[in-house]
């Protein structure tokens, strides 16, 4: 899985500025994309591109369980957060819902990671590259019902008692 | 085991339960409101496309519903929103739903204390962040996405990692005007918003003790803002009157073992604790009121499922008795049982008298949804759980949250006012 970074240099991005809350009463997929990060980078919507990451710093994602928060950031084309960790909602919500990958890196990746960087996702392998820098780092492996939860496509495709 | 622990345990059917055990758990109840209904409705469109049966749910009685964001409606979006609802709980017969206009309706978190919704020792699962909040009963309440309730509206149970417990051990009795928002607003100031992430935030101890159930699901209600899986508190005999005077029978009162173990106690000594406001734009950015920053407020607001119980328009109704608000001051009452109350008790009468303006049960203002949203660069002081920025309107206006006694205080002065300093 490869993509650009959207650098966001700090922690504690909530959901009030992932998706404002005047705008959970839309259940359009699309138009909720139009507002994503809308709290924090007006510019959001016209710079991201279909397939690219966003990095960030600790508990992103943190505040309200709406579920509009992933889905305004997958339907902008985001397919993966990187970020130094993870509030539970937003991360669950990720997963369950098939929406984004929730990576959770080190602070190596965190300050090596620039914006626009390309960079490849290895999961197999908790393998971050970053090829515009020639660099690797470790990612935090997924716990053990996560992966495979992402392995099946999200919560209701994983068949719990067939493990 | 604690108490978390043996609530999993039962219910997902195992003798015994070790935090990082990943469990599914059947679930004895779940909500849903006007936001995460209609995108739980989504993904019934979404699964039905995929070909997966969504005929059926798998026990319409122990499931509920509530429409309190954004009623009454402004526009024809949440309108709509609303009448999606009402036709899902019809076609799936779905009799609990609590509807603006008929009878008691409010915020969720509020009616599922105020008419016994949610029992101690249950597996209580919302469609809001705050669900955290009903843990005040010793239920194991922890709030999901729309995803993972369409999941347990389906099947009935959802996966859970059991979590760590930090014990909160509160000693003593809290100091005439200083509230449970004031202490829990400290402990988030201490621990930080990600402090209790992922984690149990257990409270105990003699100031638990000492407390209302309403003040309990106070500090349950913003473990949310630690970022904690679930809040609790042990249920005792307040918890069993609380509910029974709501119609509640049947209890089974599940407590933790003598040699439970906690990751951590954190203790705290009541005597010491102030009046207290987290500053915009985090909740975690606390200081005592006595050391605020001296700001010309716009505003304040006393509603949400934080902040307008019955025991919190009291507590405002105790400041404004014979004083006039200085500034645009908004009381909404969590739910219309409150309402009624305050009206019978003259609390309304004391709010009208000081120049307060009155408003329906609704989340409202709180998540800048609607009803009293601010204008760019208002403050406003606020009885609710969030003040991240644009969190009550415009991104650029700042919330600072309070008490219900300071958010009154404030109202009176017009500044951010510790209630012992009103003259």
């Amino acid at each position: 899985m490869k993509g650009n970074i959207v650098k966001y240099a700090r922690d504690n991005i909530d959901t009030d500025v992932i998706i404002p809350g005047q705008y959970l009463k839309v259940h359009d997929y699309a138009e909720l994309a139009t507002h994503a990060m809308e709290g924090l980078d007006p510019d959001f919507h016209s710079k991201i591109k279909e397939g690219d990451f966003i990095l960030s710093g600790k508990n992103f994602g943190c505040g309200s369980s709406r579920e509009h928060a992933p889905i305004a950031l997958s339907h902008s084309g985001v397919k993966a957060v990187l970020a130094l960790s993870f509030a539970r909602i937003f991360y669950r919500n990720s997963v369950d819902g098939a929406f984004l990958l929730p990576i959770e890196i080190e602070q190596d990746a965190y300050d090596g990671i620039s914006e626009g960087d390309e960079i490849e996702i290895d999961i197999s392998n908790n393998e971050i590259k970053n090829n515009t820098k020639n660099q690797t780092y470790k990612m935090k492996p997924f716990s053990d019902i996560i992966g495979k939860i992402i392995a099946a496509g999200g919560l209701f495709k994983y068949k719990p008692d067939s493990d | 085991m604690n108490i978390v622990e043996k609530i999993l345990a039962k219910g997902s059917g195992k003798s015994t339960v070790a935090p990082d055990d990943v469990v599914f758990a059947n679930v004895d109840k779940v909500m849903m409101h006007d936001v995460s209904g209609p995108g739980v409705i989504k993904v019934f469109d979404k699964l039905k496309k995929q070909g997966i049966s969504v005929d059926k749910l798998w026990d319409p009685t122990k499931v509920w519903v509530a429409e309190d964001h954004f009623v009454p409606s402004a526009e024809k979006v949440s309108a709509e929103n609303v009448a999606k609802l009402s036709k899902f709980t019809k076609n799936y017969g779905i009799e609990k739903h609590f509807k603006y206009g008929m009878g008691q309706y409010g915020i969720c978190h509020t009616i599922s204390h105020e008419e016994a919704m949610v029992m101690p020792g249950d597996v209580y699962v919302g469609g809001d962040s705050h669900t955290n909040t009903t843990g005040a009963l010793g239920a194991f309440a922890c709030g999901l996405g729309h995803t993972d309730i369409a999941y347990v509206l389906l099947n009935g149970k959802i996966w859970f990692k059991v979590p760590e417990t930090i014990l909160f051990k509160l000693n003593g009795k809290l100091p005439d005007h200083v509230m449970a928002k004031d202490v829990i607003l400290k402990i988030i100031g201490d621990i930080g918003t990600d402090g209790g992430n992922y984690k149990t935030m257990q409270f105990a101890g003699t100031g638990i003790d000492e407390m209302s159930v309403e003040s309990r699901l106070t500090m349950c209600n913003m473990t949310t803002e630690a970022g904690a899986k679930n809040g609790i508190v042990e249920p005792d005999q307040k918890v069993v009157d609380y509910l029974s005077s709501r119609g509640a029978t049947n209890f089974n009162l599940i407590k933790g073992d003598e040699d439970a173990e906690y990751s951590e106690v954190i203790e705290y000594e009541c005597s010491e604790l102030e009046p207290t406001v987290a500053k915009p734009f985090s909740p975690e950015n606390i200081t005592v009121v006595r050391e605020a920053p001296s700001v010309e407020l716009d505003k304040s607001y006393i509603g949400s499922c934080t902040g307008a119980k019955y025991e919190d328009l009291e507590a405002a109704a105790k400041i404004l008795k014979g004083r006039q608000v200085k500034i645009r001051t908004e009381i909404l009452p969590a739910a219309i049982s409150i309402y009624k109350r305050a009206m019978e008790n003259g609390l309304l009468k004391i709010f009208l008298d000081a120049g307060v303006t009155v408003g329906p049960p609704t989340c409202g203002a709180c998540c800048g949804a609607h009803m009293g949203v601010l204008a760019k660069d208002e403050i406003c002081i606020s009885t609710t759980n969030r003040n991240f920025p644009g969190r009550m309107g415009h991104v650029e206006s700042q919330t600072y949250l309070s008490s219900p006694m300071v958010a009154a205080a404030s109202a009176v002065t017009g500044k951010i006012t510790d209630p012992r300093d009103l003259k």
